[in-house]
């Protein structure tokens, strides 16, 4: 279109909104994370409503590993740091740079993601499977949707790189990245507060 | 930039399937949302001849529950929405300008989710295990306990799929009404019907999320053996009410907002006049819109949440009446004093009104904590949703279907037959539903199968269906115009009601498929009434004739509905269809159904799609032979 026309072979200063498609994905994006604002608003409610009914199964105090999340969290935090990176590469149009903290990103976000299978699998040990009560299935369905999230990025990430090694940095490209990178935020906004509410919570009572 | 690229242009049959014309989704979404509103009339109409008589046994017990569930289910998720994306679809761009939605691909993609969602949900009645539990699926009535088959798997599933499209169909009408206005088309100049789409939108994006959640968290429960609604198990089946609420209430008045907006184009356009309280409309339809979620408690009032509660809820509810009542002052005065034309789609505008106050005035006496007591879960219930329902958005719904079939078909519909359908309806509805505020004040339950003779509940039950009769004749006889205008030539000029003030009126009917030759240059409120006065035939152009891009048609967003609906069923049946090897085969089949719609989500990021332009002589010749 000919408004977002640019000099050919040169990106124009923020590619992610050089063209109507990319502003329109961007702010999309924004809306539908709005979306998923109530969606985990809902999912806390319910876990909130249901986390005292533990009828036979082991307690939050008794479960939880603070050391574990701890270290499950900063990895998390520290992947949303370098997917600032990855969007400051790309301002630069350093593709080189771009893909890799993009690589860095993932490879974190898949830590974190095998942290959170062992403490699930410690979890059902310990006779806190998901059928056990109202606070397991609700505690299951709210980490595992946030895990879910983070699964999803992962390979969304993953094919991002894939397309930026193959078609390198455009308009076309760009808006992906920057709304991938919104999303990895979003997550790690979503953690902070399962962080808050459902471990450290989880321990105060 | 004007070089062409070698895109398929499908014809027939796939080219319905491939489309990412909003135009031609919004036509998919009237017969989808049209067929749907067939299968829930029809059941309504079984659950009236039930009804007729005491202890009539037309349909058994089990039936009947199934009947009302798919009945309110059908005509809310399946057959009024989608009608209002229908619209949606074929009138927004147009009313600002713009050439196409934001996201063409989402459009397509919203559309077979909501289809293949829909389908799902009504293979129940083939498969004989239908949902029954309500259309509010209250729980533990909805849980495993009480309903051990697979009906309500059906209601779970098939609503989230469905939802899906509706959620990403509202992002999408978001963003093009925020990023895609013609020039001058500022927030203030919009016309209403665009406002209250954009509102409606908006109400979505926060309202469905819940619903998912709900819907995951029973899904979880039916499937997975999960506790969250389950007493016994330390569930809580208040919490499925809050969740069920907090979008249910918001859904309403993203159903009724839209047909606000219909009414005031059609009101305004019949009465020759600029619609009275332009802004005040704007600021009630956003008020509406906030104070929608402040009062999902009042479907709760006896649930037993406590007088604070119940008071707050109350208050909040009545609060509505104000903007609402803005709303309807609003279309009387734009009525007062114009030079009015009862076309069929203005009769059923101007009949909207009076019946829409009556829905109205009901649920003020509802918002009534003490009197709630009084009239919940009785007929007086039934007769002030349907009141808001049928009389206030179906009537709308029919307006617009009147008002806007030239714009999407490029035929009128015959008048007469227009008229006498209103008329056969309007008493149908009057007749229907009217009567049954005094059953329920009599306190005949709602739900309920049969009735006893001799409590005085016989005359106004017959009374009722015969009612219901009426507006089932009243809908065939709009059938049967549509066969007859269907078969007459496409003929219908630019502007067929020759008063037309917004700008979906100043391009042929039916549109081309890239709308606007030009994009026009919006200078006012009513753009092209403003234009007319000013003595201009047509827009000023914004642009000068060039090629335009499209997108390209896509098969994918079909390809994915099909992955969901394949994964419903997988899912549902895992319990009885046996193991492949340490899976269970329903397992497998659903694994098979997700993976196909992810496999077509990496394709449509993987493969760059550059779309096609549409030459400059092509669009001269367009312009030549219509203009």
């Amino acid at each position: 279109m000919s408004a977002h026309t640019h000099v050919e072979g040169q990106l124009p200063h923020e590619p992610e909104k050089a063209t109507l498609e990319g502003r329109n994905k961007v702010l999309g994006f924004w809306l539908f994370l709005g979306g998923e604002t109530v969606l985990f608003g809902t999912l806390f409610a319910a876990y909130l409503s249901l986390r005292d009914q533990v009828l036979e199964g082991p307690t939050a105090n008794h479960l939880f590993d603070l050391m574990l999340v701890a270290i499950a969290t900063a990895i998390l935090l520290t992947s949303s740091l370098t997917s600032v990176f990855a969007i400051q590469a790309m301002h630069q149009k350093n593709v080189k740079s771009l893909i890799g903290w993009l690589i860095v990103t993932v490879v974190l976000g898949a830590s974190f993601l095998g942290l959170e299978i062992y403490e699930f699998y410690h979890y059902v040990h310990e006779g806190h499977g998901f059928t056990t009560s109202a606070f397991s299935s609700s505690f299951y369905t709210l980490v595992g949707f946030h895990g879910a999230h983070v699964l999803f990025g992962i390979v969304w990430i993953t094919l991002l790189i894939i397309q930026l090694s193959r078609k390198g940095l455009n308009v076309v490209t760009a808006p992906k990245v920057y709304v991938a990178g919104m999303y990895w935020h979003f997550i790690d906004v979503v953690w902070v507060f399962i962080f808050t509410v459902v471990y450290l919570m989880g321990k105060v009572v | 930039m004007a070089h062409a690229h070698a895109v398929k242009r499908y014809s027939g049959f796939m080219d319905w399937l491939t489309t990412v014309d909003h135009k031609k989704i919004g036509i998919l979404y009237l017969i989808a949302g049209g067929f749907f509103f067939l299968v829930g009339g029809l059941e309504a109409i079984l659950i009236r001849i039930q009804l007729w008589a005491p202890q009539n046994d037309f349909v058994g017990a089990d039936t009947y529950n199934e009947l009302i569930t798919m009945h309110g289910t059908t005509m809310i998720f399946l057959a009024a929405m989608p009608l209002l994306f229908a619209f949606m679809n074929a009138v927004v761009p147009l009313q600002i300008g713009a050439r196409d939605v934001a996201f063409p691909f989402v459009n397509s993609l919203g559309f077979w989710t909501f289809f293949f969602g829909g389908l799902l949900l009504n293979v129940s009645w083939i498969v004989g295990d239908v949902p029954d539990a309500g259309w509010t699926a209250y729980a533990p009535l909805a849980g495993t306990t009480y309903s051990n088959d697979h009906g309500m798997d059906y209601y779970v599933l098939g609503l989230q799929i469905a939802g899906i499209g509706t959620l990403i169909g509202g992002i999408n009408f978001l963003v093009t009404i925020i990023n895609m206005r013609a020039p001058g088309m500022t927030f203030m100049r919009m016309p209403l019907f665009t406002w209250t789409a954009f509102i409606t939108s908006a109400l979505i994006l926060f309202a469905f999320p819940a619903l998912t959640v709900g819907l995951a968290a029973l899904m979880f429960d039916r499937l997975f053996s999960a506790n969250f609604f389950d007493p016994t198990a330390g569930g809580n089946a208040v919490l499925w009410e809050h969740i069920f609420w907090i979008f249910g209430h918001p859904e309403v008045y993203i159903l009724i907002l839209p047909a606000f907006g219909i009414i005031s184009e059609v009101i305004s356009t019949f009465s020759r006049k600029r619609l009275f309280g332009y802004s005040s409309m704007v600021f009630a339809t956003i008020l509406i819109g906030f104070l929608g979620f402040m009062v999902w408690a009042h479907h709760m009032f006896t649930t037993g949440l406590g007088p604070v509660a119940n008071a707050l809820f109350s208050i909040a509810t009545m609060l509505i009446a104000v903007p609402t009542g803005i709303k309807i002052f609003n279309w009387l005065f734009t009525m007062w004093g114009g030079s009015i034309k009862f076309t069929s789609a203005n009769l059923y505008a101007v009949g909207f009104v009076p019946t829409f106050v009556m829905g109205g005035v009901t649920g003020v006496m509802l918002a009534s904590a003490p009197a709630d007591f009084q009239y919940h879960d009785t007929y007086f219930v039934v007769a002030h949703f349907h009141y808001v329902i049928v009389g206030g958005l179906v009537l709308g719904i029919f307006a617009g279907l009147h008002y806007w079939w030239p714009k999407m078909f490029g035929r009128v519909l015959n008048e007469t037959l227009g008229k006498i359908t209103f008329w056969t309806f309007f008493i149908g509805f009057h007749l229907t539903f009217f009567i049954q505020h005094f059953l329920g004040l009599l306190g005949m339950p709602r739900r309920i199968w049969q009735y006893l003779d001799g409590i005085g509940f016989n005359e106004m039950n017959m009374i009722s269906t015969v009612g219901a009769l009426l507006m089932g004749v009243g809908t065939i006889l709009f059938l049967m115009n549509v066969v007859v205008t269907m078969a007459k030539p496409k003929n219908a000029p630019a502007d067929p009601w020759e008063d037309g003030r917004t700008l979906e009126w100043t391009i042929p009917s039916p549109p081309p498929e890239y709308n606007f030759a030009q994009t026009p240059l919006v200078r006012g409120y009513d753009a092209y009434w403003k234009e007319k006065m000013e003595g201009h035939k047509g827009m000023t152009p914004a642009e000068p004739i060039g090629p335009i891009h499209m997108p390209s048609p896509s098969i994918l967003p079909f390809f994915m509905g099909v992955g969901l609906f394949v994964a419903g069923f997988g899912f549902m049946y895992a319990p009885d269809w046996g193991h492949i090897g340490a899976l269970k085969t329903g397992h497998f089949i659903g694994i098979i159904g997700l993976a196909t719609t992810l496999l077509c989500m990496v394709l449509r990021s993987m493969i760059d799609d550059h779309g096609f332009h549409i030459e400059e002589d092509e669009i001269l010749k367009d312009l030549g032979g219509k203009a």
